[in-house]
């Protein structure tokens, strides 16, 4: 960080993550509060966790969600990765333009909107919605965020090391694995857990592609505070931040260390 | 009949007609779009020849190189290995190795693993392969540096892995794409004896391209001198420097001078031409002697030429005028001269003896002389 710390540097700072980052600590604070009434503090407690842990309903969701969440994040992983290479790799292929825009698509897609119309696919071809229909879902608009991710680390990565490979007795299927998706590996591996967490926090597509018996927690969550919020809600939420802050925060370290491994070279 | 340069060579597959050339470009274009980069280029190399590129930047040697390493492919025209068309054949497959430009060493792997991968992916077994390894980073002396990481190590350095990496797996043929250009003299002259040695106990074939045109001089069989995806000759090194066979390479190849004149007559072995510095006669390029009146030049190397202070008598050639410039290099001094017509010509004296009495100085009016064999007419 150059320049000084003025007054009016220290105000905005103060005020913008004041604004961010209050109503959280606020749910934080109160998840540990002894008493019922969410907005009386009457002493530190860890009850409403371990309530939690005896509240089927909630922990079923939470199940589905982490289930959801790994198997979608792995095939977005997989599928984003590789849509990124022929992004990449082919640049001349007929009707590349269109390919591209439709991997970026959902990206700035309104979430309704991919919900709604997943939901329209799913019922023509009459595909029981439950399960299955979620991940689905999850895996087609995290991919495109993979991609993007994948993307950006193989446009700068060297195609001489992989002719290298191949020049050495690798055919290109090989030379990919063996030096390629090793030298990206971080970039896979930050797009992972970037679908990772947009899988575990999405209410929106969730509560359009999911049937009976696959309530996510998000949904699980959505549904109870309309009947008011407890103690028992702020605990999963801070459950849930504390999961994604650490799935962003190793997504963060991963990305300086491969930037400054960059920068070495 | 006396030879070019001062080495007789007993390697010369080139000149038997009987021999079979081991690599063979054939009518070889390659564009890149509407861009050709390499253009209609036909080239015989032979089995156990060091064979060097030279040619200014963006000429095409890595292309050329490319081609025989499998990464692109020629537009027109067809490449022969071994007397085996090589379309089509995937790298891979192809029994040869390339040192990249740009090292392309593999960053998630030790030194010694870059080096061990080829020999891996042959399934040589680990016994074998560590002391190959080892014996490659004796020859590139990192022997230290084994397990290191490439971005742990100096520009040279990784230079030096790039080259062990290419030569681990003794393909019978080698290309290295400026494989020294990063060392500093010493180690680089010590590489070159030993990329020599190695590939004469071994008996590979080695196709290299270099900025450093001493390095070609001293390493090769022969030299192709390439011009903007044409090749301008090839030749032995003594051939290119001694016989240049255009103004191109007489100016691309050590440094040299050239004076511009038209034919004024000629004979079986010299030619005469006359221009803004007079009558000057110098040898034949070729077989035969250029039509009177037609423009042609004169090629001359530095080291050809005597200095002296007063007019030479009996030469064939003297020329006359102001010491412009003067730059005392240690083993030999440097002299330009300005002649009357305002062209710079450059002389070289090598340095007998330490102590010169009245050494030559600036703005002192000296002559050149030299005899018709010192220099070549050109036609182009
Ligand atoms: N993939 C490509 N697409 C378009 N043009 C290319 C491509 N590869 C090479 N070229 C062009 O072909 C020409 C020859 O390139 P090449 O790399 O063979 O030059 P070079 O002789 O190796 O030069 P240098 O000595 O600088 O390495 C250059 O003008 C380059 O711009
Ligand atoms: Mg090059």
């Amino acid at each position: 960080m150059t320049g000084r710390w003025s007054w009016f540097n220290i105000t905005s700072v103060v005020v913008g993550f004041t604004f961010l980052y209050l109503p959280i600590v606020l749910l934080v604070i109160f998840s540990f509060n002894e008493s019922r009434l969410v907005t009386v503090w009457a002493g530190f407690s860890t009850k409403w966790y371990g309530e939690l842990f005896q509240n089927q309903g909630i922990l079923d969701a939470a199940w589905v969600t982490i289930r959801v969440a790994l198997i979608s994040a792995s095939v977005a992983t997989v599928l984003g990765t590789l849509a990124a290479v022929a992004l990449v790799r082919f640049p001349r292929f007929n009707g590349r333009t269109v390919f591209t825009g439709m991997v970026y698509a959902p990206l700035v897609m309104p979430e309704v909107i991919t919900g709604l119309s997943l939901l329209l696919l799913f019922v023509a071809i009459n595909f029981a919605r439950g399960f299955w229909t979620v991940t689905l879902a999850h895996i087609t608009f995290s991919l495109c965020f993979v991609a993007v991710v994948v993307q950006s680390r193989l446009v700068s990565f060297d195609k001489s090391l992989e002719e290298a490979a191949q020049d050495l007795g690798c055919p290109p299927f090989q030379a990919f694995m063996k030096v390629t998706l090793p030298v990206i590996f971080p970039a896979v591996i930050s797009g992972w857990m970037l679908a990772f967490t947009l899988s575990l926090d999405d209410l929106v597509i969730a509560s359009f592609t999911s049937g009976p018996g696959a309530t996510t927690l998000p949904m699980k969550i959505y549904s109870q505070v309309r009947l008011g919020v407890t103690p028992e809600i702020n605990a999963v939420c801070t459950i849930l931040i504390a999961i994604v802050t650490s799935g962003v925060l190793i997504a963060t370290i991963l990305n300086k260390r491969r930037n400054m491994q960059h920068k070495h070279n | 009949m006396p030879s070019l340069g001062s080495i007789r060579r007993s390697f010369a597959p080139w000149d038997d007609p009987a021999a079979k050339p081991y690599i063979s470009f054939k009518n070889v274009t390659k564009r890149f779009g509407d861009f050709v980069a390499v253009d209609n280029l036909s080239l015989d190399v032979y089995e156990r020849e060091f064979f060097s590129l030279l040619g200014p930047s963006g000429c095409g040697k890595t292309t050329l190189l490319r081609m025989l390493a499998g990464f692109e492919e020629p537009t027109e025209g067809e490449i022969f290995l071994d007397g085996q068309s090589l379309k089509g054949v995937p790298p891979h497959k192809r029994p040869v190795n390339m040192m990249f430009q740009s090292y392309a060493l593999f960053p998630h792997m030790s030194v010694a693993d870059n080096i061990a991968f080829g020999l891996k992916q042959d399934g040589m077994e680990k016994g074998a392969r560590d002391e190959r390894v080892a014996q490659m980073l004796k020859l590139v002396k990192l022997e230290e540096f084994a397990k290191r990481k490439p971005d742990q190590l100096s520009g040279g350095q990784r230079q030096r892995v790039a080259l062990a990496r290419a030569v681990a797996k003794r393909p019978k043929l080698l290309l290295l794409d400026e494989p020294l250009g990063a060392l500093d003299k010493k180690l680089r002259e010590e590489t070159q004896f030993e990329l020599m040695d190695l590939q004469q106990q071994l008996g590979l074939t080695f196709m290299i391209v270099t900025h450093d045109q001493e390095e070609a001089m001293t390493m090769s069989d022969r030299i192709a001198v390439m011009d903007k995806g044409i090749i301008a000759q090839i030749g032995t090194p003594a051939e290119i420097y001694e016989a240049p066979n255009s103004r191109y390479v007489a100016d691309f190849i050590g440094s040299g001078n050239i004076l511009e004149g038209n034919v004024a007559s000629s004979d079986d072995a010299h030619v005469t031409i006359k221009g803004g510095d007079g009558e000057i006669v110098g040898a034949l390029r070729g077989s035969k002697a250029p039509a009177n009146g037609e423009a042609a030049w004169f090629a001359i190397r530095p080291e050809k030429m005597q200095v002296s202070r007063s007019k030479p008598e009996n030469v064939d050639n003297a020329l006359e005028g102001e010491v412009w410039d003067i730059a005392y290099l240690g083993d030999m001094t440097i002299i330009n001269l300005k002649l009357d017509s305002g062209n710079v010509v450059q002389a070289s004296m090598i340095n007998r003896s330490r102590l010169v009495e009245d050494p030559i100085g600036y703005d002192e009016r000296i002559w050149l002389s030299f005899s018709a064999d010192s220099g070549l007419v050109l036609e182009r």
